[in-house]
């Protein structure tokens, strides 16, 4: 990722110019008055590819104020290189105060996941969303897509579902599973896994969307309905894990794979760095490093 | 003051920062109806307009905006400062205006008059800031609706008469319709299309 060689000009205070900013901000404010509903924006191009998440960084850049402390996390963690990268960038342009703590941060921006950590009000997630539109995978065209919304129109997303179930028995998808909001629109809640989607039902925190290169921002506001799409005899359900964290010993979070060798090896931690780093640091020991504890003693 | 500068003088004093910290508190009010957000830079908009309904003019509009000014406004030094400051053309068609602004005690037209969106466009349509007498001490109303936890309670005091009847209009037209901002002197409170307004009996 390159940085841009701008000074601290306040006129290009987190990157984006006043007009641009504005233009942002507008955008910002006609979707959380319609909850789901993606709305139009013209994106910039930013110093950053397109996959590295440039609409949840304009969104980001358009709210960020020198009162904020900001978080980025990629997958859960704040140490990749994208989040590290997105991170040091609004160091730079907007000599912004950061953190990794969830509690500490007013602005989180994020990639395919939601903090484990309840979010309170004051706070608000930015969510980076490569694919902002729910229906695409059914109707590529997006004249279509908007019809359906107008008309609320959503059969054809129930209709995949229940294939999915005649398929597999049950509803295979696990990412990016659809939600209605607010009772009305049918949403993309992003790639995150859908043991997300329940965190995103009435959070107290505001959820703001952006796809850069789709060009859409969209929101949930606080206290609002997210309900996954699911039928009667096939209720929602989140994922469920075996066994809980091996570093942290936490259960009802999400774990990611970790593979420790060539022979088969592996375990399964909390794909949220900070809260099983905080654990840890309050003394809560997982299967792991019980053993390295005790092979050590 | 010398009328004559009133068109250019009274703006932020530091408009990156300053419009940030509005937008902010505009965010959070249309986030969570009902809540109470404060001005806090220095302004000084030409009468009659508000310092809120003159910071949000400032933060919000620019030549892609037409803007549409009651009467009373219109005849004011706000068409110069506008001009002056943010460059935003006006419109004598509310169904074009991105943004309107009325004066405390000003007739409120129609809503249906104003731009509403499109079914397939919601987004297109007015935001109109009314500044009015007080925010509290009026008659109590409850409101409900996304970003209030239960219920929130308010009591603004000199509410055009006209708008809770039109409000139900406009919330029939969703996902259509108008966002309103309320305004009194530094403060604001938003009123997104979603929020539902009930009169208590008093
Ligand atoms: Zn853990």
């Amino acid at each position: 990722m390159s940085m841009p060689a701008t000074e601290l000009a306040a006129y290009n205070f987190a990157y984006l110019d006043e007009q641009t900013k504005r233009m942002i901000r507008r955008a910002i404010l006609k979707a959380i008055a319609i909850p789901g509903y993606q709305v139009p924006f013209a994106s910039r191009e930013m110093p950053m590819p397109y996959g590295w998440g440039t609409g949840g960084v304009q969104v980001t850049a358009a709210i960020l104020g020198p009162q904020d402390v900001l978080k980025v996390i990629d997958q859960g963690a704040d140490d990749t290189t994208n989040a590290v990268s997105i991170r040091a960038f609004f160091q730079k342009v907007a000599n912004v105060a950061v953190t990794t703590h969830t509690g500490e941060a007013t602005v989180i921006q994020t990639r395919h996941r939601i903090p484990e950590d309840t979010l309170r009000e004051g706070q608000v997630l930015v969510y980076q969303v490569p694919i902002p539109e729910p229906l695409r995978f059914l109707e590529p065209r997006e004249t279509e897509t908007r019809k359906m919304h107008a008309l609320e129109e959503y059969g054809l997303m129930h209709v995949k579902l229940y294939e999915d179930i005649a398929r597999h028995g049950r509803i295979a998808t696990t990412y990016a599973y659809p939600v209605k909001v607010a009772g009305r629109y049918v949403m993309d809640p992003s790639p995150t896994p859908k043991f997300d989607n329940p965190k995103m039902h009435r959070s107290e925190a505001l959820q703001l969307f952006g796809a850069g290169r789709e060009k859409r921002i969209y929101a949930v506001p606080p206290f609002t309905d997210v309900v996954s799409l699911d039928f009667e005899d096939h209720p929602f359900e989140v994922q469920s894990f075996d066994k809980p964290c091996a570093l942290c010993g936490a259960r009802h979070v999400y774990l990611d794979e970790v593979v420790l060798d060539d022979r088969g090896g592996r375990m399964f931690v909390c794909s949220d760095t900070d809260y099983c780093e905080t654990r840890r640091a309050d003394g809560h020991v997982g299967e792991m490093l019980g053993q390295s504890q005790e092979a050590a003693e | 003051m010398d009328n004559r500068n009133e068109g250019f003088t009274g703006g932020f004093p530091d408009a990156v920062y300053n419009s940030q910290t509005v937008f902010r508190t505009l965010m959070d009010c249309m986030a969570r109806p009902g809540s109470l957000g404060l001005v806090t830079p220095e302004l000084m908009p030409p009468a009659p307009l508000g310092v809120a309904a003159g910071a949000l003019m400032l933060t919000l509009c620019d030549h892609d905006t037409p803007v549409w000014l009651s009467p009373k406004i219109a005849q004011s030094n706000v068409p110069g400062w506008l001009a002056f400051h943010c460059g935003a053309p006006l419109t004598r068609e509310k169904s074009e205006a991105r943004f309107a602004f009325l004066e405390a005690g000003a007739h409120l037209p129609a809503i249906a008059h104003f731009a509403l969106g499109a079914q397939d466009y919601p987004d297109r349509s007015t935001t109109l800031v009314i500044e009015i007498e007080a925010l509290d001490g009026g008659r109590p109303l409850n409101l409900t609706g996304p970003g209030i936890r239960d219920v929130t309670h308010l009591a603004p005091r000199g509410l055009p008469a006209e708008l809770l009847a039109q409000w139900t209009d406009n919330r029939a037209l969703f996902p259509r319709g108008l966002d309103v901002v309320l305004t009194a002197g530094r403060q604001m409170i938003g009123l997104p299309r979603t929020c539902k307004i009930t009169a208590l009996e008093v």
